[in-house]
């Protein structure tokens, strides 16, 4: 490998802390829910995905079915595998390093990838490979924290962990609305998810809305 | 296998699956504009209802409680562009006030 551009390894490191320390969020969240321990760090080893890991403990705290949360968390893990299109020309890897490729292409190991496209290639690669298995580091470890911490609280509500777990969905969906159709798109979501609260079981208002999501995409 | 359980694995089973296909499909097979936009909207639609859903809901029925004022103030933290931690700290701190005093 060559040498690591310091640029590339101070993006990477700055992302891997900060987004590795969400965890925190999610580990409470998922015990939160209902969810063990050791559920909770398997979820961060294994699924390795915010946004899913966050919708299968949300849908399943909600009273959803472990097939709601399994449909929600995998309609948001969709966008991994677009990552993994957009990443494999460039990392150029097979066999067991593509297997380890695909567990740490994510948000944020493809944003600094993409994002160190002006310094070349190798930049981009090492991009990728520092900030998938900074994330990856990070984010478990705190999972154990949170999920630890939220153990010890008892009821949750007397410490808030009711809205920390959707004002971090509220986080992560916020830098994604950049247009008012985005914006227009989470209020109908949000709304048309209440009004079906009542009539249909819980998880399916939320998996719904992506069909809203596709119909929208797809027009024009 | 009780529902947690099967949710923890399948969820993780399908994550690989969706990260490992990607890497193993050619780039031009997604490079369809509108594919591109059906993959920035869904996230926006799940996340937006899971929002709702974890405020203004318990169990099956609609509710308005101390949830509300958690939303408003993470709202606010997210406007004056705060960092995460803050967003969730903050609006876990007037919830838990509002929980425990009102």
């Amino acid at each position: 490998m060559s040498r690591i551009e310091s640029t590339t390894f101070r993006d990477s490191l700055s992302v891997s802390f900060t987004v590795g320390a969400y965890g925190t969020a999610f580990g409470a969240a998922a015990v939160a829910n209902g969810f063990s321990v050791l559920q909770a760090c398997l979820l961060s080893l294994l699924t390795f995905s915010g946004a899913s890991q966050f919708a299968v403990v949300g849908v399943l705290g909600a009273g959803g079915s472990a097939l709601s949360g399994i449909a929600t968390a995998s309609l948001l893990g969709v966008r991994n595998g677009l990552y993994g299109v957009i990443m494999a020309p460039r990392l150029k890897v097979k066999g067991f390093k593509r297997i380890v490729a695909a567990q740490v292409t994510i948000d944020e190991s493809t944003a600094v990838a993409l994002g160190q496209e002006v310094r070349g290639e190798s930049a981009m690669r090492q991009g990728f490979w520092l900030t998938g298995f900074g994330v990856f580091f990070f984010w478990n470890l705190f999972t154990v924290a949170g999920a630890l911490g939220a153990q010890a609280m008892g009821d949750i509500r007397a410490w808030g962990l009711d809205s920390a777990v959707p004002a971090a969905f509220l986080g992560l969906v916020w830098p994604r609305l950049k247009t008012n159709r985005d914006r227009l798109l989470a209020v109908v979501c949000a709304v048309f998810a209440l009004a079906m609260t009542p009539v249909l079981p819980a998880g399916l208002p939320i998996i719904a809305t992506a069909f809203i999501a596709i119909a929208v995409g797809l027009r024009k | 296998m009780n529902a947690f359980w099967l949710a923890t694995i399948g969820t993780s089973l399908i994550a690989f699956a969706l990260k490992y296909t990607g890497h193993n499909v050619p780039e031009k097979f997604f490079a369809h504009p509108k594919v591109q936009s059906v993959n920035a909207l869904i996230p926006i639609a799940l996340l937006s209802a899971l929002v709702a859903v974890q405020v203004f809901t318990e169990k099956s029925k609609l509710m308005i409680d101390h949830r509300l004022a958690g939303l408003a103030v993470a709202t606010i933290a997210l406007f004056l562009k705060l960092p995460f931690p803050v967003v969730v700290i903050s609006s876990a701190v007037t919830s838990a006030a509002i929980y425990n005093w009102l």
